[in-house]
């Protein structure tokens, strides 16, 4: 892969958001919870970018941003060249159709009151991307686009299973013809049998559609199948940025490490060391001073406390935040 | 169960209609007895409403005075009263006027408590605060004591009675809007109506009043039964409607001096607003099971 040939669909620039958990009585916020706390990475186009870490990191927080349902405390937003995120509600709302979402829960995503041809339905009609006689067959090709049967479409959710759910999800993004669109752990809700034929959909579709995922997991190994580049994040942080191969090859953040060796081997022949984690992910309202990380780091040494480490290119498209790969600049 | 689905034929392929909502809604109530009973009644209440003046023996408003204090009989069948009016024809022509006060009232205090209750939840901070509070200072008073006072205020008359019977009762409906929309809008359902790009008005009536609807359809229901208590009230402390005219409440109140020489005086009209009171709660009751959805899957 010639690497500066790709194109940058999206760029996340220094991105921060911050909740104030408590106010005082007169209105003063007392603590602030920093869910994302200066956050930049790439999405080139046609790739799938896969987004992991534990649970309350802000993975989701930064796909509600890209999306519009959070405002980022500061920040720029990209969108092929222009900051989303500091534009007026209204010329904001156009972007909506180039970046799309499909949510974690698929029970909780469909409006139990409408039937899933209009659900699918809505997004066009709002939008005004055809006219209305002509709505009802983009309906059925979408339907058949994400395996659901036309003759459905006069159901309500509660009429499917999880799987059918998410697929109803699914098509509604679809509907607007998105360029980008983020999956939010769109299987951890589902039955593991089904898990594959999701993801496949989703690997499949990026194909006939030509989208960029920016794809939201909780361990490396759901990503392993559909991504091409890798962040692992940590407390508000990214850690670690790398192709796939690179991150599963050779993983150079203790974080990172931690995180695949997690994963059961299926290779018999390559025997790994399961690493322990000790102690509690810190809350993201007191995160550790230094590195995010140092509080359970196992290859911690000085000044990881007090000196928190940038993310810094080490070549081969790898970057990397931690003060043990400080002293060789490539 | 298997539900039989009724299909149309589209150019080859079979498609499902729609289940209608209301017919499930009709299945589940159907099976609650009680609710069925409050149902007849109210349809019973609003045939009298309509054609009760049609039906009525004598003028409910002609005093008789030579024919006062008659016990109920083949002639006067409830009656007649102090004046010698009939009490059968004003038990009949209060049903009107109950009715229409508690419908108009809860009309009145369900649209302006929806769009306050809407706003607050829908929006927070300090908008969602200061509506709140207005709402907290009203039902800090106890309500009969603010109807009173606001038709102090107001004067007499049928639509007076219902401002203040209808005002009266916008916290309540206020609060319930807020709280369905608070717990309506964590939905993601909602969030993903706004990635589509939804306007907030557009999200408010086509994705989360709808699905709060039917606490409100409940508490409305349940509500014409406060009001008509209230008118109930008001005609009672003489402050409803004028003179003439029969209404439940005022007929008690001015019989209440007969209770023991007269007592079918005020049997009859009290018999009415138990009967009418009685049916809007066990139909509400029946309603709000028919429209959880839970009870339905
Ligand atoms: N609206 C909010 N108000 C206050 N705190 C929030 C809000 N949304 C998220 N947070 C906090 O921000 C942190 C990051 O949340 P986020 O949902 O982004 O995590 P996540 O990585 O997606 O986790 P999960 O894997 O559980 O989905 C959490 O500590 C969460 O409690
Ligand atoms: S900077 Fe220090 S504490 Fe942080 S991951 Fe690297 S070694 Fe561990
Ligand atoms: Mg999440």
């Amino acid at each position: 892969m010639s690497e500066d040939k790709r194109e940058v669909l999206l760029e996340v620039k220094n991105l921060k958001k911050y909740f104030t958990v408590e106010t005082s009585f007169f209105g003063k916020p007392t603590s602030i919870l920093k869910a994302v706390d200066d956050v930049s990475f790439k999405i080139y186009k046609g790739e799938a970018f896969g987004l992991v870490g534990e649970s309350g990191c802000g993975k989701s927080t930064i796909g509600k941003m890209l999306v519009d349902l959070y405002k980022p405390t500061s920040g720029e937003i990209i969108y092929n060249g222009v900051d989303i995120s500091k534009l007026r509600p209204q010329e904001r709302r156009k972007y909506c159709k180039d970046i799309q979402l499909i949510f974690q829960d698929p029970y909780a995503s469909l409006n139990p009151r409408m039937t899933i041809g209009d659900i699918i339905a809505e997004p066009i009609r709002i939008n005004h991307l055809l006219p209305e006689n002509q709505i009802e067959d983009r309906v059925t090709y979408l339907l058949n686009c994400v395996g659901l049967a036309n003759h459905q479409r006069n159901r309500y959710p509660h009429e499917f299973s999880g799987g059918q759910r998410q697929r109803v999800g699914i098509a509604r993004a679809l509907a607007v013809q998105p360029k980008l669109i983020v999956c939010d752990e769109p299987v951890s809700a589902l039955d593991v049998s089904i898990q594959a034929q999701v993801l496949n959909l989703l690997d499949d579709l990026k194909d006939q559609f030509g989208l960029t995922y920016l794809f939201i997991a909780h361990g490396l190994n759901v990503v392993k199948h559909i991504s091409d580049r890798v962040g692992v994040m940590y407390l508000g942080k990214l850690m670690e940025v790398a192709g796939k191969h690179e991150i599963y090859d050779n993983p150079l953040n203790p974080y990172t490490q931690a995180l695949l060796s997690a994963i059961p081997s299926t290779d018999i022949t390559k025997k790994k060391e399961r690493i322990i984690l000790t102690g509690d992910v810190p809350t993201p309202i007191n995160p550790p001073k230094g590195c995010r990380f140092s509080s359970r780091c196992f290859k911690k040494c000085a000044g990881c406390d007090d000196i928190l480490p940038e993310l810094k290119n080490i070549g081969n498209d790898h970057q990397v935040a931690c003060h043990l790969y400080d002293e060789n600049p490539q | 169960m298997s539900k039989k689905k009724r299909t149309e034929v589209v150019a080859g392929e079979v498609i499902e209609k729609p289940e209608s909502q209301i017919r499930v809604m009709w299945e589940t109530l159907k099976k609650n007895k009680a609710a069925l009973a409050g149902l007849i009644v109210i349809l019973f209440l609003v045939f009298l409403a309509i054609f009760g003046d049609l039906l009525a023996p004598y003028d409910p408003e002609y005093s008789d005075m030579a024919h006062t204090f008659v016990k109920p009989c083949a002639q006067y069948w409830f009656g007649t009263d102090q004046l010698g009016r009939d009490i059968f024809s004003r038990v009949l022509s209060g049903t009107k006027i109950s009715l229409m006060v508690g419908l108009c009232a809860v009309a009145f205090s369900l649209i302006i408590g929806t769009i306050l209750g809407s706003i607050a939840g829908y929006f927070g901070g300090r908008v969602d605060g200061f509506i709140m509070r207005c709402m907290d200072i009203m039902l800090s008073i106890p309500s009969i004591l603010l109807a009173i006072t606001l038709m102090a205020a107001l004067g007499k008359g049928l639509d007076k009675a219902i401002i203040a019977i209808g005002t009266v009762s916008i916290p309540e409906y206020a609060r319930i809007v807020r709280s369905s929309i608070l717990s309506v809008k964590e939905n993601d359902y909602v969030a993903a109506a706004k990635v589509i790009g939804n306007s907030d008005g557009r999200i408010i009536f086509r994705h989360i009043l709808p699905n709060v609807i039917s606490s409100i359809v409940v508490r409305a229901t349940l509500g014409i039964s406060t009001a008509i208590l209230d008118t109930a009230a008001l005609g009672f402390l003489g402050m409803g409607v004028q003179p003439p005219m029969a209404e439940w409440g005022d007929m008690l109140g001015r019989a209440r001096t007969y209770i023991f020489s007269a007592p079918y005086t005020l049997i009859f009209p009290g018999l009415a607003i138990t009967l009418a009171v009685l049916a809007f709660n066990l139909f509400g009751d029946g309603l709000r099971d028919a429209l959880d959805p839970k009870e339905r899957v």
